[in-house]
Order: structure tokens, then C-alpha cells, then sequence
């Protein structure tokens, strides 16, 4: 009996073969891990969002060991209270670094050059993030908790959301703080960041490449 | 050290009303912001702001 050759399959109009060409198309690695930049980046303007970056990775990490501890780790344990204090200054330096690349980035006018989703999802990344740090302020069990979820109830249920999304619910906001808002948080700065690798880095107003006047 | 456990203090100026302790981080911040804009950055080349570096 006769046995058939054995061949490869393969197709150009795969979607694998198509989402990588696409990906590939749109970040070659010279842009996705770029060693050299622009002179203006040599600025310290340009070192917030990179700030941003390092506070959310060190409120990532103190996060995911608050988490082995439990909800009231940090009421009885030194180590537990010193790693809410970690992830509490962390969240405080985020919103302090974020805020100043907001600066810098609106006085840049950063939405030019076809960097209009960039600007997007850095707008997205910090409504977002809010979201995240107030669910934190509601699941410290504590008083201040209890204070702070029993004054926003009233906001939430005046905007008619509040059946839905109950700020009362320890285990409802805990649950949104750890695992659906820090998933979108990282969802999107990663977009964010491909974005700006994409687009490159916006140069400052009055040197822009040709092409980049024109768009 | 500042004892935090207690009522806020405020900064009162006739109808703006804010607490000193957000007055500091927002001055704070500001500060931040002008302070990035005119230190220079080592190794930077500000007469050459085309060139990749």
C-alpha cells in the first residue's frame, strides 16, 4: 500500500500569517526596543511617563503580596502594614508622576502627529486608574473605608449606577480593585506604550519632520 | 512628625477653601513640573535638538 508524501500546510492567508505580518508591519523591533532617541528626549520632561511606569510596577508587585496576606494582613502584621504602606505611597507617586506627563504632554500639544489614540488611551489609563485607587480607599476595612463608601454611595446612586455597582459591597469593590480595574489599567498603558512606540515619541512644537506638518 | 490622626487644618481665602495637606502635594507638583523643565539633563545636548543621540 502506498503512502502519501507527508507536506507542510501552509497558507499566506492564515490569520496567524496575517496578524503577524500586520504586527510586524506596524512594530518592526527596531521600534518595539528601540537604543537610540531623539536629542529632545534628553529632557526631564520626558522621564514622567517612565515614572508612571516604575510606580505601577512597584504598586503591581506590593499588590500581588498584599494578596497572600488577606484583606486585614495589614491590621495585625508590621510586614503586612508595611507593604500597605508600600502600595499607598506607590499609588500617591503614580497619580504625582502621571499627572505631571499629563502636564508636560498637553503643553506639548502631544496629539499631534497622527498620536491622537495615544493621547486617548493615556486620558483612559488615568479615569481608570481613579477607579482603581477609589475601590483601594473602600476596601482598607477600616473607618475611613466605611466614611468614604457611605459618602460616595450618594454621588454613585445620583449618576444611577449604584444597583449595579454598589461601593457598600466590600467583597463587589474588592474584587473590581483586584482583578477587573488593574487587568484595564494594564491593558491599557500597555496599548498606550505600544502606541508611543509606534508614533515615536512627540518632538517638541516647531520640529516636527516634514511628514508629521503635514499629517 | 506631623499627627495625622486628627481633623484636617485649611487654608481659608475668602470663597477658595483647601487643605494644607493638598496645598502641598499641588504646590508640590507644580513645582515638580517647572523644575523638570529648566534643570538640564545630564548628557543632554540641547544645541542640537534634530540629531539622534
Amino acid at each position: 500500500m502506498s503512502q502519501a508524501p507527508a507536506t507542510d500546510i501552509a497558507s499566506d492567508d492564515s490569520w496567524t500569517a496575517r496578524l503577524r505580518r500586520r504586527t510586524l508591519d506596524a512594530m518592526p523591533s527596531e521600534q518595539l526596543l528601540p537604543d537610540r532617541q531623539p536629542a529632545y528626549v534628553a529632557s526631564w520632561i520626558y522621564v514622567f511617563g517612565v515614572a508612571s511606569l516604575a510606580a505601577l510596577a512597584v504598586i503591581t508587585v506590593t499588590g500581588l503580596v498584599l494578596t497572600l496576606g488577606g484583606l486585614t494582613w495589614w491590621h495585625r502584621s508590621s510586614v503586612g502594614h508595611f507593604m500597605n504602606s508600600l502600595h499607598l505611597w506607590s499609588v500617591q507617586l503614580f497619580f504625582v508622576f502621571m499627572v505631571v506627563h499629563l502636564w508636560g504632554k498637553f503643553f506639548m500639544a502631544a496629539w499631534r502627529g497622527r498620536r491622537a489614540l495615544t493621547w486617548m488611551t493615556g486620558v483612559v489609563a488615568f479615569l481608570v486608574s481613579i477607579g482603581a485607587a477609589f475601590t483601594g480607599y473602600l476596601v482598607q476595612t477600616s473607618f475611613d473605608a466605611q466614611w468614604i463608601a457611605s459618602e460616595a454611595k450618594d454621588g454613585i446612586n445620583a449618576i444611577g449606577v449604584g444597583a449595579r455597582w454598589n461601593v457598600l459591597d466590600v467583597g463587589q469593590m474588592l474584587l473590581w480593585h483586584v482583578a477587573l480595574l488593574p487587568l484595564g489599567v494594564s491593558l491599557i498603558v500597555l496599548a498606550h506604550v505600544l502606541l508611543v512606540r509606534v508614533r515615536g515619541v512627540v518632538p517638541p512644537i516647531g520640529f516636527e519632520s516634514g511628514e508629521e506638518r503635514r499629517s | 512628625m506631623i499627627d495625622l490622626n486628627g481633623p484636617g487644618h485649611y487654608l481659608t481665602l475668602g470663597w477658595f477653601q483647601i487643605s494644607y495637606a493638598n496645598a502641598i502635594v499641588i504646590t508640590g507638583m507644580i513645582a515638580l513640573f517647572v523644575l523638570a523643565l529648566v534643570i538640564p539633563f545630564p548628557g543632554g545636548d540641547h544645541g542640537a535638538p534634530e540629531e539622534e543621540r
